[in-house]
């Protein structure tokens, strides 16, 4: 079930590269800083199948994906 | 991995849009070997796409070039070894405050918010090409200008200056001398030492990057003048060269598979996935380096304190294990994951702008010039040789 999803972005980590947003643009965005973030309301990652692509994706593997 | 004797790194191509033929041997001993540099040291070869990805992440791998045990590919490199180089030439943390600066102006919303522009740029710049040929040499006409054009504007550096700084980068990186290569750096220092001077004179900043640094981060003492011109030559040299190079490659290269070109034409849905598995085929920056900073267990192998570590990105980008039937041009595969850009914390700060640049020049072109194709036989053409971003030299092309 995708509700059990969790998605946790290291900001400490980020560079960004925009990589996951670019992967999952119903799921992650890019703050004015430029960092990673979530869209409102997605943050267990809506099911979209495109979010482990994102995690991938990340050249700093800033992003990780757990299933509750 | 076996024991081989040691290939030459790097060697020309003999097709401009495969790896070396030299390198073939290379695919047999993934994901590591051993290489030779031009002036005789060994180093490590990472060549299987698993193992790139695990490595270019790792920090106890530098790029911190002015280190002497750093890897150099070409006398021309080891020269001007000893300069400073912005965000490439760096490590964390010092890298990571200089990424932090920059990242705002090249986000992917801050790419799509460019369309436009980078749309008329490339729509003039055909308009001039029509109206002058057929037929016309592109790489002058069109590669070059479109990503020079962009890059001036997003920067803040005047279009008018062109031919200099496009005559310097050129030196910067084909030499063919090293004095070229030590000149054409003091020369763009010089040149960015005026550009920084005439924008503090400026009452109000200009709308560019440069603008925001000198009035920003120059006049908050958060940058001193050194940091800055570092920071404008990187982003000017490699935001135009690198462009360019994928845009004549890419036209040659789709010029070379017709079919895949009418299948690219009849769906402009598949741009996007066709400019990622270009990027992965041609893979223009064939040979990243770092220094290993301790010793590193890797592919069976230890790489040891000191040791230089080169990525073939070319060899990597056509793992059998990640892209099925490699050295073949396939728009439905998925070619995400290349390395083409890097990977890890210096992973291409400009990949959003590039691809952006990318499918409007390849489409457009395309579409305005259906009947698009060489002006002289395909073996006639010139290319860039192997110690160098990839690319056509010319590309004589008539309509």
């Amino acid at each position: 079930m995708h509700t059990d999803t969790h998605i946790e972005i290291d900001k400490g980590v980020c560079i960004g590269a925009g990589q996951c947003a670019l992967a999952a643009p119903g799921v992650f965005t890019q703050d004015d800083d430029g960092f990673s973030t979530l869209l409102p309301g997605r943050e267990d990652g809506g099911g979209d199948p495109m979010v482990r692509e994102a995690a991938r994706a990340c050249p700093v593997a800033a992003i990780t994906v757990s299933e509750g | 991995m076996t024991e081989t004797e040691p290939v030459a790194f790097p060697q020309d191509r003999t097709c401009p849009y495969h790896p070396p033929t030299a390198y073939d041997p290379l695919r047999a001993t993934r994901p590591l070997s051993r290489i030779t540099l031009y002036d005789g040291r060994p180093a490590w070869l990472v060549t299987g796409h698993a193992l790139a990805r695990e490595l270019l992440a790792d920090q106890r791998l530098s790029t911190d070039r002015n280190h002497p045990d750093f890897p150099a590919p070409t006398a021309r490199f080891a020269a001007v070894r000893n300069r400073r180089v912005a965000l490439l030439g760096v490590d964390d943390p010092e890298h990571r405050t200089q990424r932090r600066m920059m990242v705002p102006s090249f986000t992917l919303r801050r790419a799509v918010e460019l369309r436009p522009q980078i749309q008329r740029i490339v729509d003039e710049r055909l308009d001039a090409m029509i109206a002058q040929g057929p037929p016309s040499e592109l790489v002058s006409a069109f590669a070059l200008p479109v990503p020079s054009m962009v890059i001036c504007a997003l920067l803040g550096v005047p279009y008018a200056d062109h031919e200099f700084f496009e005559g310097q980068s050129r030196r910067l990186l084909r030499g063919p001398t090293v004095d070229d290569v030590q000149d054409a750096r003091d020369q763009l220092d010089a040149y960015f030492e005026e550009l920084i001077d005439s924008k503090l004179k400026q009452p109000e900043p200009g709308g560019g990057v440069l603008d925001e640094l000198v009035h920003q981060q120059l006049r908050e003492g958060v940058l001193d003048r050194q940091e800055v011109i570092a920071f404008a030559t990187i982003l000017l040299v490699a935001g135009h060269e690198t462009t360019a190079n994928m845009i004549s490659l890419g036209t040659f290269t789709l010029l070379q598979h017709p079919e895949r070109l009418a299948e690219l034409r009849g769906d402009s849905d598949l741009v996007p996935g066709a400019v990622e598995e270009l990027m992965r085929m041609l893979s223009i920056a064939d040979g990243l380096l770092r220094r290993a900073t301790e010793d590193i267990e890797a592919g069976g192998a230890t790489i040891r304190a000191g040791d230089g570590v080169v990525f073939a990105t070319s060899v990597i980008n056509r793992d059998e294990e990640v892209y099925p039937a490699p050295d073949t041009l396939d728009w439905h595969r998925s070619a995400r994951h290349h390395v083409a850009f890097g990977f890890g914390i210096h992973q291409c700060l400009g990949q959003n702008l590039a691809r952006a640049e990318l499918e409007i020049a390849l489409h457009t072109l395309f579409d305005r010039l259906p009947t698009l194709r060489l002006a002289v036989p395909a073996d006639e053409i010139p290319f860039k040789p192997g110690d160098t971003i990839q690319g056509m030299l010319e590309l004589p092309v008539t309509w």
